[in-house]
């Protein structure tokens, strides 16, 4: 961890100046990481508030528990919200495979392929990059429209199958860049054509990459709001996000207790990918910037 | 065919075999996938690319012209769509609307983006001085721009902001009598603003990446020069930093620009409390899929693309005055 510090005077002539200045800034980073999480401990712990509690002080106890707010919210919609989250669940599962199968294919072909065009068609990859949802996405209603996929999760899914979130593809490409080419060589002199050496060298190999596509999808998917909203219109398809808006218009101001507490079901699987995840994440964000 | 290759160079240029040790080899290589394979490569690219190619043509390309042919009709869904020319731009000319969405936009992204970056950086620089559980500050940092997008927290923060939110019962208990923020014209911008600064882990993180990049020596040779902390930050760190700044940038515009969630949560919806809240996209959504005003939509979502590109076009630009790449 210290590797930049790695010759500093000798370990006892680091003395009290330089340890109290440790110590305090521990001190400071621990004070901020505490205000930065402060709203959502703040949320976690009003969620098992009585409502008129919340309002009356900012301290993180429940004085009064009560898990009422989860019976509560969990019933207060249409529907009860494990239908919510059961489709958010589908919605982020038929994801993560479209982007996994699609993205990967396309990758292998630009990493290990020699074909025509291939600079072309890459340089048109990079740039989808960053295109902006909404300059496609009336043009793709009206597709969804007339394919008769309004209110369905096809418009969710299918897509990534069809590789367009295209920042994986590229996340993909510099990994199996990095691999090296002998394995492939060696496995083509045998015999072996390009769908075997896919998907019995590159993808086991590929591993790493592969997680920190399935993580990204479910989180960014998982939290994705505007494509949710615009392509499922009735209660029965809605996935969590879109729920959760239709509480806050149906809520008046006094049931924040029910709110927080479907919230903070709506974040914990987010929060617990992020546990699980967690090396992965932050190598993947290192390496390649994505949020 | 290798033989013949390697002869001919051999014979052409007897003077440059001192740096000639590579070429046999990378030739070979070379001509084995040019020559028989050629073919067979190209098949299986197809087979490999189809799906990214019909994804291209039905999902990204062919919308992304469907958007600019439908930005010069007048389409509401229903009827069918007319060619109305320019009309949709010039409207655009005089949508006060639009002046204000787009004026929101613009302040966000100048204020929040600078924001988030210095505070990336500095966090970074503090966590990158070897200290015990780096691991663990990383993660509490980094956790908020993981949820920062959803409709859980743009919930939190509406009630965090207001008139009996968190914000305000902290200050009740200094004995300051605080706003609505939310709801009030002059701060609603502001508090999505935090939101956004709020969410700097994802820079911070590529920062620290950057920041393991910088060679120690320069450090060293400075301290022995005598540099003094700040003089070692600007002479060193930040232009050696500079292409991670650069991408951090660019990145971040362009998602601040696409700001969408959280001022729909906010606002439930309507941009509000008088229009200080309505981001470009969201009152894209309004005139698209509230009003079906899809014709419109589209020319507003072109002027998107157009700004964004733009901005990114002159990052790229002025990037070759002040980003360096070392060697």
């Amino acid at each position: 961890m210290a590797t930049k510090t790695a010759a500093p005077a000798p370990k006892q002539q680091r003395t009290r100046a330089e340890r109290t200045r440790r110590l305090l800034i521990h001190l400071g980073l621990i004070g901020f990481g505490l205000i930065m999480l402060y709203p959502l401990l703040w949320m976690l712990s009003s969620s098992f508030k009585p409502t008129a509690e919340i309002f009356r002080e900012p301290g993180l106890i429940p004085w009064s528990f009560t898990p009422e707010n989860y019976t509560e919210g969990w019933n207060a919609l249409q529907h009860p919200f494990h239908r919510y989250l059961l489709n958010s669940a589908i919605v982020v599962g038929g994801a993560i495979v479209g982007n996994l199968i699609g993205c990967s294919m396309a990758a292998y072909a630009f990493a290990r392929l020699e074909f025509r065009g291939k600079r072309l068609f890459f340089a048109i990859m990079l740039a989808t990059i960053m295109l902006p949802i909404h300059v496609v996405i009336v043009p793709q209603y009206i597709l969804f429209a007339q394919l008769d996929w309004i209110n369905t999760f096809y418009p969710l899914i299918v897509p990534k199958l069809l590789a367009t979130d295209a920042f994986f593809i590229f996340l993909m490409v510099q990994f199996i860049r990095g691999l090296p080419r002998d394995l492939d060589e060696a496995a083509r002199i045998d015999g072996c054509g390009h769908v075997r050496i896919f998907c019995q060298i590159i993808l086991p190999l590929s591993m790493p990459a592969l997680a920190t596509t399935a993580i990204f999808t479910f989180i960014w998917t998982w939290n994705d709001f505007f494509s949710q909203l615009i392509f499922l219109t009735s209660p029965d398809m809605y996935t969590v996000p879109v729920a959760l808006r239709t509480f806050v218009d149906s809520s008046s101001q006094t049931s924040w207790g029910p709110l927080f507490a479907m919230s903070v079901v709506a974040l914990g699987p987010v929060f617990g990918f992020f546990l699980a995840g967690q090396r992965y994440l932050v190598k993947g964000i290192a390496t390649t910037g994505i949020k | 065919m290798t033989t013949l290759l390697h002869g001919k160079t051999a014979s052409g240029t007897d003077d440059d075999s001192g740096t000639g040790a590579k070429p046999p080899r990378t030739r070979r290589k070379a001509a084995a996938s040019r020559g028989g394979n050629r073919r067979y490569e190209n098949l299986a690219a197809l087979g490999f690319l189809g799906p990214w190619f019909l994804g291209l043509a039905l999902i990204t390309a062919g919308p992304l012209m469907a958007s600019l042919y439908f930005s010069f009709t007048d389409y509401n869904l229903i009827g069918d769509h007319q060619w109305v020319g320019l009309e949709n731009y010039e409207r655009m000319v005089t949508d006060t609307r639009l002046h204000s969405a787009l004026k929101v936009t613009f302040v966000y992204v100048f204020v929040s983006v600078p924001l988030q970056l210095a505070m990336a950086l500095a966090l970074a620089m503090v966590l990158d001085r070897g200290l015990r559980g780096l691991a663990l500050y990383r993660s509490v940092y980094y956790l908020p721009s993981l949820l920062g997008g959803s409709v859980a927290v743009a919930i939190l923060w509406r009630q965090v902001f207001g008139a009996n939110g968190l914000i305000n019962q902290v200050l009740a208990f200094f004995g300051i009598q605080g706003e609505g923020w939310v709801s009030h014209p002059d701060y609603a911008l502001g508090t999505l603003v935090i939101l956004n600064v709020w969410t700097f882990g994802a820079p911070m993180v590529i920062f620290l990446a950057g920041l393991r990049q910088i060679p120690a020596m320069y450090y060293e040779a400075a301290a022995v020069d005598g540099a003094s902390p700040l003089r070692r930050f600007w002479h060193i760190t930040i232009p050696m930093l500079t292409p991670i700044i650069f991408f951090n940038l660019v990145l971040q515009i362009i998602n601040a620009f696409q700001t969408f969630t959280q001022a729909f949560i906010v606002s439930g919806g309507t941009g509000g409390p008088s229009d200080s809240t309505l981001f470009y996209t969201l009152y894209l959504y309004q005139r698209g899929f509230g009003a079906f005003d899809m014709g419109y939509a589209s020319a507003m979502a072109w002027l998107l693309l157009m700004i964004i590109g733009g901005f990114t076009a002159v990052n790229f630009l002025a990037s070759k005055f002040w980003v360096f790449y070392g060697d």
